[in-house]
C-alpha cells in the first residue's frame, strides 16, 4: 500500500474536501433558492405526495374495465384473462348482455390485487381491448386481504392517466374494504 | 454574598443553556448537513400548525416520541444501575464542559467576573476526569442489561475509551509545555500572545493549531475516537452489535444519544481552548483593537467581553461542523483497525510531539 494511504490522513482530508464541497455548493444553491432562483436547486430530493417522477407511457398500473358507450363493461366475459393470469387473480361469473347482438358480458368481474403480479398478461390476452393497465395509480393498500379485492365497479369507475402519467381518477376505496 | 451566589449561578447557567441547548440542536444539525452533504433535503416534515422552520421542530417531535415510549427493563437487568447509567452518562458530558472558558472576564464596576463556570487552576486535568468518568455510564449500562451484546458494546466502549483518552493526554502535554499551565483560562490567554514576535511581529497570534499542529491533529482525532462517533462507532456498532444500549428504549436511550452529542460539544469547546485560541479574537486586547500596523480601535469592556464569547461560540460551533463533517465523510473502523490506530498511530506520535515541543521549546529558549 501506498504511504500516504496507510497514513490514512491524506485520504481522509481528500474526503472531507469532496463532502464539504458538496455541503457548500448544495448550500450556496439552498439559499439561491430562498432568495427567490428557483432554478437553483440544491438536493435532488422528490418530496413523493405533492412531487411525483413522471412515469413512463408503458408502466403497468392499476387495471380499468374499458367501457361501451351505454357505460356497460366492453369484456365479453371470454375467461382469456382468467385463463392466462398467472396469479389466478381474477375471478370472472358471466352473464347475459341485454343486448342480443352482444354475446356475454361479467356479472362479477374480480381482481385480487393482493395476489396480482402485474405481468399484464390480461391486457395482452384480452381480445377485446376491454382491460387495460393504465391508470397510473400505485398507491392502493389495505389493512386486510379482503380490501384487496377490486370489484367490477370499481375498476369500471376508472379513467385512463393522464399524457404526463398523472392519474385523473382518485384511488379507489373498495366497498369490501374494512378499516 | 447573595450577588455573589447569583452571579455564579449565572456563569453555571449560561454553560448549561449552552451546552443543553447546542446537545438538542445537534440532532437536528446532524440531519441536515448530512442531508446537504448527500444532495438531499433532509428531516422537514414536522410541523405546528402548518408551520415547518427547516425541520427544526424535529428535536421536539423527537423529545415528545421518547418521553411517550415505553420505558422497558429486562426482566433480569440489574434494576439500580440499569436506570442509573445514562444519568451518569449524561451528569459526566455535561459538567465536563464547567471548566472551559468562553471568555476572558467582564468588569461591572469595580466586579471582575471571570467568564468560565468554574474557576480551576488544573482545568485540563479536570475536562479529562469527566470525560473519563463518562464511560462508566457506558459500562454500567452495558454490565447491567444482561445482555451479551450490550456487555460487548461496553467492553469496547471502555477499550476505546483508553485508547483515546492516552491519545489525548499525551496531545495535550505538547499544549501545556508550550504555555506552562494546567488552566485553561491562562492557557486561552497565553494564546494571545504574538507568535515568534522577533521574527513576525505581532502578525500572526500563538494560537495552539499554529504551536502544536501535531498535537491539534492528535488530539482531534481522538476526540472525534472518544465522543464515540461514526468513524469509532465500536461501542454501538449498528450493523454489528447494537451496542451498549441495545435494551435501553423511551428517554433513557435519548439520554445516551444526548450524552454523545454533549461530548461533542465538549470535545469541539476543549479543541477550542486549546488549540484555536479560546476566546480570542485576533488582534483584540482587554481594552479594544490593536491592529499589527498600528492602528488602534478602543472599545468598552463590555463589548469586549461579549465579542470574545461570541468569538468562542462560533469557534465552537466550526469545530462542530467539521466533526459532523468528519463523520458523515468516514466509513467505521473495525474494532481492530481502531485499536491499531490508538495504540500504534496516536500513542507514539504523541509522545512524539512531547519529545519534539520539548526539544524545540528548548531551541528556541523557553516558552513561544
Amino acid at each position: 500500500m501506498r504511504l500516504g494511504r496507510r497514513f490514512y490522513l491524506s485520504e481522509v482530508v481528500e474526503g472531507v474536501v469532496l463532502t464539504a464541497g458538496h455541503f457548500f455548493r448544495n448550500m450556496g444553491k439552498h439559499i439561491a433558492h430562498a432568495l427567490g432562483r428557483k432554478s437553483a436547486r440544491g438536493a435532488v430530493t422528490i418530496q413523493y405526495p405533492e412531487e411525483r417522477r413522471p412515469y413512463s407511457p408503458r408502466l403497468r398500473s392499476l387495471h380499468r374495465l374499458v367501457r361501451r358507450e351505454d357505460g356497460s363493461p366492453r369484456c365479453v366475459a371470454c375467461m382469456m384473462c382468467e385463463t392466462v393470469c398467472p396469479a389466478r387473480c381474477i375471478y370472472i361469473v358471466a352473464t347475459e348482455h341485454p343486448n342480443p347482438e352482444i354475446e356475454k358480458m361479467p356479472e362479477r368481474f374480480d381482481i385480487d390485487l393482493g395476489k396480482c403480479v402485474f405481468c399484464g398478461y390480461c391486457v395482452e390476452a384480452c381480445p377485446e381491448d376491454a382491460i387495460r393497465m393504465d391508470t397510473g395509480i400505485l398507491e392502493f393498500s389495505s389493512y386486510s386481504r379482503r380490501g384487496m379485492i377490486y370489484t367490477k365497479e370499481t375498476l369500471l369507475a376508472l379513467e385512463p392517466a393522464a399524457k404526463d402519467g398523472r392519474p385523473t381518477s382518485p384511488v379507489p376505496i373498495p366497498a369490501t374494504r374494512t378499516v | 454574598m447573595l450577588l455573589d451566589l447569583g452571579i455564579v449561578f449565572g456563569r453555571v447557567a449560561f454553560v448549561m443553556m449552552f451546552m443543553l441547548n447546542l446537545g438538542g440542536i445537534l440532532t437536528w444539525v446532524e440531519r441536515k448537513q448530512s442531508a446537504i452533504m448527500q444532495d438531499r433535503i433532509g428531516a422537514n416534515r414536522a410541523s405546528i400548525f402548518g408551520f415547518r422552520v427547516m425541520g427544526l421542530l424535529h428535536p421536539l417531535a423527537d423529545a415528545i416520541k421518547m418521553l411517550t415510549k415505553e420505558d422497558f427493563r429486562p426482566a433480569r437487568a440489574d434494576r439500580f444501575l440499569f436506570s442509573l447509567a445514562p444519568f451518569v452518562s449524561v451528569f459526566f458530558a455535561l459538567v465536563a464542559f464547567a471548566s472551559i472558558p468562553f471568555g476572558d472576564t467582564l468588569r461591572v464596576g469595580d466586579r471582575v467576573i471571570p467568564l468560565q463556570a468554574v474557576t480551576l487552576n488544573v482545568g485540563v486535568l479536570y475536562v479529562f476526569a469527566m470525560l473519563s468518568l463518562g464511560v462508566y455510564g457506558v459500562m454500567m449500562a452495558g454490565w447491567s442489561s444482561a445482555n451479551n451484546f450490550a456487555l460487548l458494546g461496553a467492553q469496547r466502549a471502555a477499550a476505546l475509551m483508553i485508547t483515546a483518552e492516552i491519545a489525548i493526554g499525551a496531545s495535550i502535554m505538547g499544549v501545556v509545555m508550550v504555555y506552562g499551565s494546567l488552566n485553561l483560562q491562562d492557557i486561552a490567554r497565553a494564546q494571545g500572545n504574538a507568535l515568534f514576535p522577533q521574527w513576525l511581529g505581532q502578525w500572526v497570534p500563538a494560537w495552539g493549531v499554529l504551536t502544536q499542529p501535531l498535537g491539534f491533529i492528535l488530539f482531534l482525532t481522538a476526540g472525534i475516537a472518544a465522543t464515540k462517533r461514526i468513524p469509532f462507532d465500536m461501542p454501538e456498532g449498528e450493523s454489528e452489535i447494537i451496542g451498549y444500549f441495545v435494551e435501553y428504549s423511551g428517554m433513557k436511550f435519548g439520554m445516551f444519544a444526548m450524552a454523545d452529542f454533549l461530548e461533542t460539544v465538549v470535545i469541539a469547546g476543549m479543541t477550542t481552548a486549546l488549540f484555536l485560541g479560546g476566546w480570542q479574537v485576533p488582534y483584540l486586547m482587554a481594552d479594544g483593537f490593536h491592529f499589527p500596523w498600528g492602528a488602534v480601535a478602543t472599545l468598552p469592556q463590555p463589548a469586549v467581553a461579549v465579542l470574545q464569547v461570541g468569538s468562542f461560540v462560533v469557534k465552537v460551533c466550526v469545530v462542530i461542523f467539521f466533526m459532523m463533517l468528519i463523520r458523515w465523510t468516514l466509513p467505521r473502523f473495525r474494532y481492530d483497525q481502531a485499536m491499531r490506530l490508538g495504540w500504534l498511530g496516536l500513542f507514539p506520535l504523541s509522545i512524539l510531539n512531547i519529545v519534539l515541543t520539548g526539544v524545540l521549546l528548548l531551541l528556541l529558549g523557553g516558552r513561544a
